[in-house]
């Protein structure tokens, strides 16, 4: 109520103002009060913000807090891979490097010397490529086609095999180590990188399987039965409607078995002669040969090559897997 | 009439659940069947019965003549319409169209024709190179009723295709509905939870309850003579007035409820030979009337008006009438207030009578 007062005396003003420049119609009508001119004093439109609120400290501190913690040690690695060892005898970890070499780096990838070889990490990265490949595909394949069978075929025992399934994720590895041994080598597989792909395709299994389930459990049964009222059999729906429509289950699946297939290091031990050790092993053993001094140089350049694979993954499909986790949220 | 679709003693359980329990329903050539009643009854899982995606613990379903009780719901000749439309996200409407026509191996140019038919039908074919994505709700409904149509099946299966949609929209698909079954005269079994859509498509109704067919019959008679007390509920909109009281013979049959006694000579009791038994009286709204007209009516209360909810075209009373509250069906125009003393009245050979007990109708 108390507005009204002031607009009253503004609408007065106009008039008299209007009548003093002669009653010019265009004149009037740009002074007609704006919106603007009904705001009253007070809080109004966008709410201010303190930059430097303490809510804002906290948050901010404790992230660079955190990136300092995760991102000092890259720093020192990288750092010290590009100086020669020279410069590292002087013992200053932190200082740039004064000379700057990649030397380091050839070396760790093609000259570095292990108890057994010398052609560096090459011979590992093309193993654990060889590793990688099949098993990914093979165990998301398998994985995804048990997840959608479970999920939409409710053949008889479909729920006792999934218990099966979920129990053996909870079983420890160490369990099975040595029973797998023995299974490879009964029929022959055992040291071969074949013998490796499968292992790593067991041991994905429950954990994908359960993802792909639930994934494919969501996905709306109006789908499935208007695809069968349609004559679509089980591949057929598989491919045709349940594939298209989890492409972002797929990403994360990926995502899940390319970082842990590639940082594995115990299957690769185990169920692997020397010469076909994934790159895991094979950088371990730069690293701990010991022979001659240890080139820290050489091995900060192996370890940062070796964990170049998931990174890059994690680069590229970052977005992709964040949409993928979201995806679920949204409906065909 | 010849029937198109036939169940025979059927029955369905999941695990201890029996869900449908000796259901028999015969559905005739052409005819649109309307499947009625509170969630949980069973009718979609009838309807997914008829199609094949549920398997029957016992009994028969025969669609045409032929024992389908075995099939797979594409070997069936039926064409099905879900509540989520279920479009394929990934495919094209045309591709969803054409989907299962592609599985039967149709010959391509077949397929072509066959959408465009379907497509002009529906008036989608703007819409046939689009993702369902981009769809407003009326037109996947549209759609999704073109994937059943284009299969030119005998037997249209709906479950709550419209209740998706908005109040308009709804009103405006059904009566598309309608003119495509005018059109088509195909067998169509269909699901709704709205008594309007029942009434205004259906040549028949079924009320299901509990897994059970409670009436078959057509909408008119089961608005004027519903077979159970159920069923008198669950049409009609506001719910139909009761009271509780009993028949007693002498001087005529009469119902007598509290100081109230009502005349049922001109009832048209089922069993002529009707012995006197507790029973429920029930009278619709719109059987009612208020004011002067209620001075002629056979039976004539006072009471007092608590509430008034005018709706335009009527509007409704709710009167309290010695403890009952009754709803009363009034003009439009109607000018009444809460607080009012006002005088109802009803012909009792409108009313409906169900025994105390079973609640069947009398
Ligand atoms: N897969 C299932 N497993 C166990 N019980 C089920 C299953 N599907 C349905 N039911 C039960 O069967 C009964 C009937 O379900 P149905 O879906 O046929 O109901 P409806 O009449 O279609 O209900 P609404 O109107 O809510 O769609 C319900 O009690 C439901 O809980
Ligand atoms: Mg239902």
């Amino acid at each position: 109520m108390t507005k009204t007062p002031h607009l009253l005396k503004n609408s007065l003003k106009y008039r008299a103002e209007a009548g003093a420049a002669g009653g010019d119609v265009s004149l009037r009508l740009a002074e007609v009060p704006s919106e603007a001119a009904r705001v009253e004093n007070g809080p109004a439109g966008r709410k201010p913000r303190k930059v430097l609120s303490r809510r804002n400290i906290i948050v901010y501190g404790t992230l660079i807090v955190v990136c300092l913690y995760y991102l000092l040690p890259l720093y020192v690695m990288i750092v010290t891979s590009l100086k020669g060892m020279p410069e590292i005898r002087i013992g200053n970890i932190f200082s740039p490097p004064l000379e700057v070499t990649f030397q380091p780096w050839v070396k760790a990838w093609a000259e570095a010397c292990t108890g057994l070889n010398c052609d560096g990490l090459s011979r590992g990265f093309f193993n654990s490529v060889r590793i990688l490949i099949p098993s990914v595909i093979l165990s998301i394949v398998i994985a995804s086609v048990n997840g959608y069978a479970l999920a939409n075929w409710r053949f008889k025992g479909a729920d006792t095999f999934f218990t099966i399934l979920i129990v053996g994720a909870f079983i420890p590895y160490q369990v099975m180590l040595y029973p797998l041994v023995i299974m490879l080598r009964e029929i022959g597989l055992y040291g071969s990188l074949t013998g490796l792909v499968i292992v790593h395709t067991i041991f994905g299994m429950p954990i994908l399987t359960l993802l792909f389930r639930n994934y494919f459990a969501s996905v709306p049964q109006e789908l499935f039965k208007a695809a069968r009222v349609d004559g679509a059999g089980f591949w057929r729906i598989y491919f045709r409607i349940m594939v298209p429509m989890s492409l972002p289950i797929f990403v994360v699946a990926m995502i899940l078995q390319v970082t842990g297939i590639w940082n594995d290091f115990l299957f690769g031990v185990v169920y692997t002669k020397p010469d076909l050790y994934p790159m895991t092993v094979q950088l371990n053993n730069i690293v701990n040969s010991t022979q001659g001094v240890k080139e820290y140089n050489v091995n900060m350049a192996a370890t940062i090559l070796t964990g170049l694979v998931p990174l890059t993954v994690y680069f590229i499909s970052g977005k992709l897997f964040v949409r993928g986790i979201a995806a679920g949220a949204v409906k065909g | 009439m010849e029937a198109s679709i036939s169940i025979k003693n059927l029955s369905l359980s999941f695990g201890a659940l029996d869900v449908l329990k000796d259901l028999n329903l015969d559905v005739g050539r052409g005819e649109f069947l309307v499947l009625l009643g509170s969630s949980g009854c069973g009718k979609s899982t009838l309807l997914n019965c008829i199609a094949g995606l549920l398997d029957v613990s016992g009994g028969q379903i025969f669609i045409g003549g032929r024992n389908v009780t075995w099939e797979e719901p594409s070997k069936r000749g039926i064409g099905m319409v879900f509540q989520s439309y279920a479009l394929y996200p990934q495919m094209t409407v045309a591709g969803n169209l054409s989907f299962g026509l592609k599985n039967a191996r149709v010959p391509k140019p077949e397929i072509e024709e066959r959408v465009a038919r379907a497509a002009k039908i529906l008036q989608i074919e703007p819409l046939l190179k689009r993702k369902p994505a981009a769809l407003s709700g009326g037109q996947r409904q549209r759609a999704a009723i073109g994937r059943a149509l284009v299969r030119d099946a005998d037997v249209f299966l709906f479950d709550e295709p419209l209740s998706n949609l908005d109040a308009k929209l709804r009103a405006d698909l059904r009566v598309e509905i309608k003119q495509l079954h005018q059109k088509l005269s195909n067998t169509m079994i269909y699901v709704t939870h709205d008594q309007i859509e029942a009434m205004t498509l259906a040549d028949r109704i079924a009320i299901m309850r509990g897994g059970r067919i409670l009436q078959l019959a057509s909408p008119k008679e089961i608005y004027n003579r519903p077979a159970s007390k159920y069923v008198a509920e669950f049409i009609g909109s506001p719910t139909m007035n009761f009271f509780e009281g009993e028949i007693i013979s002498g001087d005529g049959l009469r119902f007598v409820s509290g100081g109230h006694a009502f005349p049922l000579e001109d009832y048209a009791f089922l069993d002529s030979t009707f012995q006197p038994a507790p029973a429920w009286f029930g009278i619709r709204p719109e059987h009612m009337v208020a004011g002067d007209p209620a001075d002629t009516a056979p039976v004539r209360l006072q009471g007092r008006v608590e509430l008034v909810e005018p709706l335009g075209s009527d509007t409704l009373a709710r009167v309290k009438v010695d403890g009952h509250l009754l709803w009363v069906r009034l003009d439009g125009q109607a000018s009444v207030f809460p607080g009012d003393d006002i005088q109802v009245g009803f012909d009792p050979a409108r009313a409906n009578l169900f025994d105390k007990t079973t609640e069947d109708r009398l």
